[in-house]
């Protein structure tokens, strides 16, 4: 049986750990709320430029680079991880859907190269010795267009180059604060240019009024085609990031009332003991009389 | 008199910039040169240029900052897509300076792959501090 000081000792420790975790829970709730708010925000931009590549597919001719499909020898595979962990199994999750894909890929005969946003992802794919192309850290709350669009004109020049033959990436999609589902999608090359809806509208509305097209409808089509990849990009970062955030608000308020339920358990104990101490304190005391008398 | 209106879009990756009902845009940076729009105008698809919109709203003159981007004009509406666009009171003119400064500072010594992206840089900043000023 530990000694009271010992027990109070600890009940202290745990306190000011519960305050650290309540506190980081604080913080990640902040980040998520800021987070999501930039993804809805990104939407309307989104749902825009996917109708209007839906429009023009139907009227151009693709040849641009990055809808030609190449036999699938090389692919690249890019993991959207976080840089700081105490986040749960948010990191896990993602970086165990990425061996296992690399696992597959591997073992179809196909040469994978890895690429990694977040500190995470690069740590573990440096160590594991994975064919590493690039790395992009350090962007963890302060997210910017700017670096999608440099992620989406790396990827897209290689690929351009023949580098690698296919593009996939994993990140971590946004579902509800409580529910992140790890999801692999195929980058490059633009497979389907479909957006929901707007097939009908397509038809419906195209075909009755001309339009003139500056410089013309093929230039439109090819300078709005890398434009969707880093919007496609920058979704990944967004998502990834609410989903890393409400990861680690879940995580928190989980250690918070850990926390809790140790210092409860602890207070039995220091009470049982102290009442235990009295009790012999009082023994002592009436034995003492009753040998006196 | 004449009271059509047009509406006016401008939406970037960071979120709505614009929705305005507006009298007339006067200046858009299209790609193959500036134009403005009436209400009225033909149905037109185009790429856009660093630069400013103006457009005349309520009586008054406004000015928006894009950075290329891509539009599309019908006889109701223009909708504008950029990579990233400020209304005129949202700059922020000290950054701005700040950011010609180092891409001249650039341009001034660099190689082949720097030059486009320093050009690039201080044609933003430029136009910037161009409306700012107005």
């Amino acid at each position: 049986m530990p000694g009271l000081k010992e027990i109070r000792k600890k009940i202290g420790a745990v306190k000011s750990t519960r305050q650290i975790t309540k506190a980081m829970k604080m913080v990640a709730a902040a980040k998520f709320r800021r987070s999501q708010g930039r993804m809805f925000e990104l939407r309307p931009y989104a749902d825009k430029m996917a109708s209007v590549l839906a429009d023009l597919s139907g009227s151009v001719d693709k040849e641009h680079p990055l809808l030609q499909v190449r036999p699938r020898k090389k692919v690249e595979v890019l993991v959207f991880t976080g840089d700081r962990g105490l986040c749960g199994a948010f990191n896990t999750n993602i970086m165990k859907a990425a061996t296992r894909l690399i696992k597959e890929l591997s073992a179809e005969g196909v040469d994978v190269t890895v690429s990694t946003v977040g500190k995470k992802g690069t740590d573990l794919f440096r160590r594991r010795k994975a064919n590493m192309r690039m790395s992009w850290t350090g962007l963890s709350g302060k997210i910017t267009y700017a670096n999608a669009q440099e992620i989406a004109q790396n990827l897209i020049n290689n690929y351009v180059n023949e580098t690698y033959d296919e593009v996939v990436i994993v990140y971590n999609q946004f579902k509800s604060p409580m529910v992140q589902k790890v999801t692999t999608a195929k980058l490059l090359p633009i497979a389907e240019l479909t957006a929901e809806g707007a097939e009908s509208d397509n038809s419906a509305e195209k075909s009755q009024a001309a339009t003139e097209f500056e410089p013309s409808e093929q230039a439109v089509f090819e300078t709005l085609l890398p434009k969707n990849i880093e919007i496609q990009i920058y979704r990944a970062l967004l998502e990834s990031q609410a989903s890393e955030e409400a990861a680690r608000m879940a995580a928190m308020e989980n250690a918070t009332r850990n926390a809790e339920d140790l210092i409860s358990q602890l207070t039995l104990q220091y009470n049982k003991a102290r009442q235990a101490a009295i009790t012999k304190e009082l023994i002592d005391i009436v034995g003492g009389v009753e040998a006196s008398k | 008199m004449e009271t059509s209106k047009i509406t006016l879009e401008v939406v970037a990756p960071h979120g709505l910039v614009v929705r305005e009902d507006v009298d007339e845009v006067n200046a858009i940076p299209g790609s193959e040169g500036e134009f403005g729009v009436q209400p009225g105008h033909m149905n037109l698809v185009t790429t856009l240029k660093i630069g400013v919109i103006s457009y005349k709203s309520a009586g008054s003159e406004k000015y928006v900052f894009i950075n290329s981007g891509y539009a599309e004009v019908t006889a109701s509406s223009i909708s504008i897509l950029a990579d990233s666009a400020e209304k005129a009171e949202d700059i922020d003119v000290e950054r701005a300076i700040a950011a010609k400064q180092r891409a001249e500072e650039r341009l001034k010594h660099a190689d082949n792959v720097d030059f486009t992206r320093a050009a690039a840089a201080l044609e933003r900043a430029t136009a910037r501090i161009q409306i700012a000023k107005r």
